[in-house]
């Protein structure tokens, strides 16, 4: 989230879009709910279902899975055309003034720099154009055809409304009244929020949907105000610190990135991501790259980091493909590629698409080690549970190693809400049995394999034998030694440049600002750097004093970066500092203290005066909030429409006849999963898969209250095609892709309705997706037999929400 | 406030309720459905705090589960899709449960001396003790609340968590309400609270929204906000003018003695079925003579209840466990 | 059917329990009313602050414990209930918080250590020894026969592609960030958390 939970209650207009907020985060709908009350507010949801966020809603449309961008993108037109931006934010606070390479382009729905045979872009021309100073071009007038505004403004003239309501299956009227009401928020005193979740990021175009979402926020001048923002509902309680801490496959903690093979050399390395201002005077903070990363290497090996050998960046494993994502390492997998895999409190077989492919992977490696409070599917992928589960145990020769661990309310520790909150928690029990805390099953399985290679030898040792373990017992880390480890301690006495003592050695430290490049500290992430300072744990505060009223609690818990409860909060104010409007002010120059001050924290130099002339969004080399994505996608500067990879329509409508165009040209998918892709006439039904509120993924289908209240797995079908395929509320269905088949009860309702899409009319299919073979709800198969093996183009994340089945009666 | 000053009436019980201390407020829950996303927490925090668990069911082809209160699902979740003739379609949530009416018909009915109280704050609440099974509190009921319970045949329903607004706490489901849209406190307040939410409502096009509050039961201590509060039947039924059962108001008149005479006899016959019949499940007993039971007023509940002929009100008699006498042909009478 | 009555319970039942219970429903002897009908449970309970495992709304839980902490006694939860001081949840959990309980108590929880060995049918239980032990051996066996140093252009990679890692983004910074040290370490690529899909 830009912006936070509580602070949707700022909010006028509230948009719920790729994500049932109702269902998923009942209770950071709460805030929904107080915005509709005490701020008058709006809430509309645009989904393919009538979900129970519908059942509160004010306005909404329903929407053919998948198609987001169509509706984003007319709305993008929509507000330019009729005028409805917001001028100052979006002249000072975005890139429309930057000139782009004359050399982009953009032509039968693909971008310039297309390789078919690689399915992805070379990005050069992808850039602005930089003047004689070095510095980007711009034009105020907004005139230059090749300006980023007037880019954008022919790039999506071609999404006009009867192209989004053909493509998206809403009605004209619908669309017009929903883009009017959203375009009324350009004003200064009214804001917006967006809400997403998987509705959005399970696409093969997930992350482009996003992005639009994004420029549509900033053309609203929505971005950095309280009430507004681009905010993702994450799923798990931890996936933002998981995420923030880098666990995954190209990066390290704190977004800094692995090294691909290619960047041998250190200095490039660093150049690379140290990003240079590319306007003049911009803040630009990643061009500290350096210092957070030579503080992760010292907090990893200590006194073997040294300068002389580039703080053991040759330790760090380099990236041979472009991606070792989880849908590669399936794919590998299932050629026999991998002989080992560790899941720790992860259900691959139910969560990752082609379920009969995942069985496949999982059978041919060599050994597999669960390590999960719950008795999960993957830990018992190679047992016959009938129908359910068919497979042949003496088949397999998988050795399964299954350790049981603590779960929440066994073991004390920090995790990461939506909004970058950092909140502590204690145990309240030991542990059933003999299960154990993460941190001590690493730690001693860890020390178990150091010995290994201090008696043996082995190949490579040296990041081993030489990585910093001082924990007081080195096979149990604590919660306490972990957290402050990752914020980050001095080395040796920091001294500011008349030589005076500021920092002394070993004083944990109070904020990244204070990291080093020299090997002077040492900060295992740096974005949680001041977490856990010399005045103890922040992450554990308990106050939640509102002096502003504005929701921020600035004394509840800490929040990266810096306790910054809003993102670009700089924004919050015009550019001589001002508030946009007495209802939102949030953080203003106060020319008296010579500082900006306000409810939050503010997300920029405190002492930078507006007339500097730096602007809000600091990560940016631009300064600016970028509706070009220059060079940060992998499939183009501007989010554009395409197919799902399975769709009901046989041809992208915006390209009609161009085969290359259908599908995202950089989506990930490889050629025997493309051979699995079903045809429309085979499967005529559009799929989505998704959350029901009563159950949290797998994991509550073994908790009994849970399971009474959404004990059996059920199919939602409308009232058409119950009728189509004979079949009445609670009778049994069979759903049919060209991957397997599930079966499940009907739940035959009002809310799934048929959509015209061009001439033809589409019905949807709901797919609900918590039940397996374990656990104490009715057994069910695991949704994930349907979904195709595709994955968005820069997450690889896969496309769940959108693909083609057939429904029968069973 | 359930401590025995504050009990205001007792079923099947003569003797006057203490009244000096009468200065304790009406409490009221308040169910705004137009805020309510049927989430469901409100039924789940209501089993966990009370140590219920319901079985695990089936999918019947809607989103109702459990499907019905019973003895372990004192409130449940009731979905309805409501298509307007305009064709504008609605999905109306509506969490059922205990009223605590003003004036309840179940303790009304309620033959069993005890097994249901009502205290001056204004919750209705059963004690299994004295209960015995007969179901005159669902025959009383206008709103077809209790369930009696196959394992224990005695009746169950919502408390309003009386034990938690005893000590000062909010009831578990208002506690755990998402989106607000359960509130606790006192009637008056609620009932404020109520109005502005109506007037909210009718801002926005609903010009038929109001509080359900119904006169016929003498109020509730549970209201409903509802947008159509023209048509309450369109919420999964819920009734427009409760009343109690005509059959049960009957017995009002008769005298308290005369009827618990009967019910004495009965209670004989009662026995004579117990030892000769046996009771389906052993019932709740003192583990020795050495420990007295904890409530002494517990045995007549057991005592009473074998005689109970559900048959007699034409209730469902499936839903008890124990069969019938003839000598309890006679519904009783309460004392309010 | 048996009689399945004690003799104590048929003299409660035939006698006195009879006429006690009689009169009192005559109105003659009314029994004291009980003071509660169900007993307040969280009293002298132990209450632990605590955040909800799943969705990232990150409500603040109260855990109630039975025993107080003291050292011969083993704590037991017992009950969850929201945090009405955390600014977000203010004291409402929804339904998979709800019953938070159930799921620390579930029968799904594993509690020992099992092996399943190639092309068995069944798990066997094992000791932490038994296990950690032979999963080293896997890793370095692996990781010696698999370990990249350089790649066929001659660049230096130092990285081991055969064995991957999930890691759970239900788990906390603590083990997320151990859990990463000791993976990146031993050279892993294939390494990704929920936030993939």
């Amino acid at each position: 989230m830009t912006n936070h939970w509580v602070d949707i209650r700022n909010a006028n207009l509230i948009l719920s879009m790729g994500g049932n907020s109702a269902e998923a985060h009942p209770v950071g709908f709460r805030w929904v709910t107080e915005a509709i009350e005490h701020n008058n507010a709006e809430l509309i949801t645009i989904d393919p279902r009538f979900t129970r966020t519908g059942a509160v809603a004010q306005d909404k449309a329903f929407i053919r899975t998948g198609t987001d961008i169509a509706f984003l993108g007319g709305l993008i037109s929509f507000l330019i055309e009729t005028d409805q931006i917001q001028h100052e934010y979006v002249l000072n606070y975005t890139d429309a003034a930057l000139v782009v390479r004359a050399d982009f382009g953009f032509e039968d729905g693909i971008f310039s720099g297309y390789d078919e045979s690689a399915r992805s872009y070379d990005k050069q021309s992808w850039m602005y154009e930089m003047g004689d100073d070095g510095f980007a071009r711009r034009d105020e007038s907004l005139q230059n055809p090749r300006c980023v505004y007037q880019l954008v403004r022919e790039h999506y003239a071609r999404y006009t409304p009867d192209m989004v309501s053909s493509i998206t299956g809403i009605p004209v009227d619908t669309i017009d009244r929903i883009w009017r009401k959203i375009a009324a928020t350009a004003v200064p005193d009214r804001t917006m929020t967006i809400l997403y979740a998987l509705g959005w990021t399970q696409h093969s175009i997930g992350s482009q949907i996003i992005r639009a979402a994004a420029m549509v926020q900033l053309l609203l001048g929505n971005m950095g105000l309280p009430g507004g923002g681009v905010n993702a509902l994450r799923g798990h309680s931890n996936i933002q610190g998981l995420t923030d801490l880098g666990l995954l496959s190209q990066l390290l903690p704190g977004y800094m990135s692995l090294a691909n093979a290619k960047e041998q050399d250190y200095a490039a390395y660093i150049d690379k991501r140290a990003k240079q201002p590319t306007v003049e005077g911009q803040i630009s903070y990643w061009q500290h790259y350096e210092k957070f990363h030579v503080s992760l290497m010292k907090s990893w090996y200590g006194d073997a980091a040294t300068e002389g050998n580039d703080w053991c960046y040759e330790w760090l494993p380099k990236l041979e493909r472009p991606l070792y994502d989880v849908l590669d390492t399936f794919e590998r997998m299932s050629k026999g590629e991998l002989n080992g895999y560790f899941c720790q409190g992860f259900n691959p077989l139910a969560s990752f698409p082609d379920r009969a492919k995942v069985t496949r992977a999982l059978s041919s490696l060599k050994y597999l080690v669960v390590m999960d409070p719950l008795n999960t599917e993957t830990s018992e992928f190679w047992k016959n549970y009938g129908e359910y589960n068919d497979v042949d145990p003496s088949q397999i020769d998988t050795e399964v190693f299954r350790l049981p661990t603590c779960c929440f309310a066994e073991d004390d520790g920090s995790i990461v809400n939506s909004a970058r909150w950092l909140q502590w928690h204690w145990a309240a029990q030991p542990p059933p049995g003999e299960a154990r805390p993460d941190t001590r099953i690493m730690g001693e399985l860890f020390m178990k394999v150091r010995q290994l290679y201090l008696d043996e030898g082995g190949v490579f040792p040296d990041p081993i034998v030489n990585l910093t373990w001082d924990y007081r017992i080195p096979s149990e880390p604590k919660a306490e030694e972990l957290a402050r480890e990752f914020n980050g301690r001095a080395l040796e006495d920091l001294t500011d440049e008349e030589g005076n003592v500021t920092r002394r050695a070993n004083e944990q430290l109070p904020g990244f600002a204070e990291l080093t490049a020299d090997g002077k500290t040492a900060a295992g992430c740096w974005i949680f750097t001041g977490c856990w300072t010399e005045d103890g744990n922040l992450m554990a505060r308990r106050d939640n004093s509102d002096p502003y009223g504005t929701g921020n609690t600035l004394g509840w818990a800490w929040a990266w970066p810096m306790n910054r409860r809003v993102l670009y909060n700089r924004a919050s104010a015009d550019v001589q500092g001002r508030p946009w409007g007495p209802n939102k002010a949030f953080i203003w120059w106060s020319s008296e203290q010579s500082r900006w001050i306000g409810a939050d924290v503010p997300d920029f130099p405190v002492q930078s005066p507006p007339s500097r002339g730096q602007m809000p969004f600091i990560m940016q080399p631009e300064g600016v909030g970028h509706l070009f994505a220059a060079q940060s996608m992998v499939d183009g500067p501007f989010p554009e429409h395409y197919e799902p990879f399975e769709s009901p329509v046989p041809q992208n409508l915006l390209h009609p006849g161009k085969e290359r165009a259908r599908n995202n040209p950089a989506a990930r998918i490889f050629d025997g999963d493309r051979a699995a892709l079903g045809r429309p006439e085979d499967f005529p039904h559009a799929a989505t898969t998704y959350r029901l509120t009563e159950h949290f993924h797998y994991w509550t289908k073994h908790a009994e209250l849970n399971a009474i209240v959404q004990p059996q797995q059920f199919v939602e079908i409308g009232e058409g095609l119950a009728a189509d395929i004979g079949v009445v509320a609670g009778d049994w269905v069979k759903v049919i892709s060209n991957r397997g088949f599930i079966k499940a009860v009907a739940v035959v309702t009002k809310r799934m309705r048929p959509m015209m899409i061009g001439d033809k009319q589409v019905h949807h299919v709901g797919i609900p997706l918590h039940w397996g073979f374990t656990g104490v709800a009715k057994k069910g198969y695991l949704v994930n037999a349907l979904t195709p093996f595709v994955g968005d183009a820069n997450t690889q994340t896969p496309e769940y929400k959108s693909f083609t089945v057939r429904v029968e009666k069973a | 406030m359930n401590n025995s000053q504050n009990i205001i009436a007792r079923s099947a019980t003569t003797t006057p309720p203490p009244q000096v201390r009468n200065d304790v407020e009406e409490v009221a829950k308040l169910i705004d459905v137009s805020k309510c996303i049927g989430c469901k927490a409100c039924q789940v925090a209501c089993m966990e705090w009370n140590d219920l668990r319901d079985d695990v069911g089936d999918c019947h082809g809607t989103y109702d589960n459990p499907r019905d209160l019973t003895a372990e699902s004192w409130t449940v979740m009731r979905f309805t899709e409501y298509e307007s003739s305009d064709g504008d379609l609605e999905w109306l949530i509506r969490k059922d449960g205990c009223m605590h009416c003003a004036e309840p018909g179940c303790l009304t009915a309620c033959p069993a001396p005890g097994a249901i109280v009502q205290y001056a704050n204004g919750i209705v609440d059963f004690d299994s003790n004295h209960c015995i099974g007969c179901g005159y509190c669902i025959t009383g009921c206008p709103f077809d609340i209790p369930r009696i319970s196959p394992k224990d045949n005695k009746s169950y329903k919502c408390t309003l968590c009386s034990d938690r607004v005893n000590a000062g706490m909010e009831p578990a489901c208002v506690k755990t309400c998402p989106t607000n849209c359960i509130e606790f406190g006192s009637k008056k307040d609620m009932l404020a609270r109520a109005e502005k939410r109506v007037g909210d409502l009718k801002a926005r096009g609903f010009r038929d929204a109001g509080i359900y509050d119904p006169a016929g039961v003498g109020g509730t201590h549970v209201m409903y906000v509802l947008h159509h509060a023209d048509d309450p039947n369109r919420y999964a039924g819920l009734p427009k003018d409760p009343r109690i059962s005509p059959l049960v108001g009957a017995w009002k008149g008769i005298t308290k003695p005369i009827m618990s005479a009967i019910i004495g006899i009965t209670a004989f016959a009662g026995v004579i079925h117990y030892v000769t019949k046996g009771p389906k499940e052993e019932p709740e007993e003192a583990p020795d003579d050495a420990t007295p039971p904890a409530n002494r007023g517990g045995d007549a509940g057991h005592d009473a209840s074998s005689g109970a002929d559900p048959h007699s009100l034409g209730y469902d008699a499936t839903r008890s466990s124990r069969s019938s006498s003839d000598a309890q042909r006679h519904p009783p009478g309460g004392d309010r | 059917m048996a009689i399945n009555v004690t003799r104590r319970q048929f003299f409660k039942l035939g006698g006195a329990g009879l006429a006690s219970s009689s009169l009192a429903m005559m109105g003659f002897a009314p029994e004291p009313a009980e003071a509660s009908i169900r007993q307040f449970k969280l009293t002298h309970a132990k209450e632990t602050r605590n955040t909800c495992t799943y969705c990232s709304v990150g409500c603040g839980i109260l855990i109630y414990s039975n025993g107080d902490g003291a050292r011969n006694v083993e704590q037991n939860v017992f009950h969850i209930e929201g945090d009405p001081d955390h600014p977000v949840s203010r004291g409402s959990l929804c339904p998979k918080g709800a019953g938070l309980l159930d799921f620390v108590h579930s029968k799904g929880r594993l509690e020992y250590p099992q092996i399943r060995a190639a092309g068995s049918d069944q798990w066997q239980r094992v000791t932490w020894d038994e296990a950690l032990n032979r999963i080293a051996r896997h890793i370095k066996d692996d990781r010696d026969a698999n370990f990249v140093q350089r790649n066929s252009q001659g660049e230096t990679v130092n990285h081991w592609t055969t064995t991957g890692f999930l890691a759970a983004s239900g788990s906390s910074n603590e083990a997320g960030y151990i859990t990463h040290k000791v993976v990146r370490n031993l050279g892993m690529v294939a390494f990704d958390n929920q936030a993939r899909v």
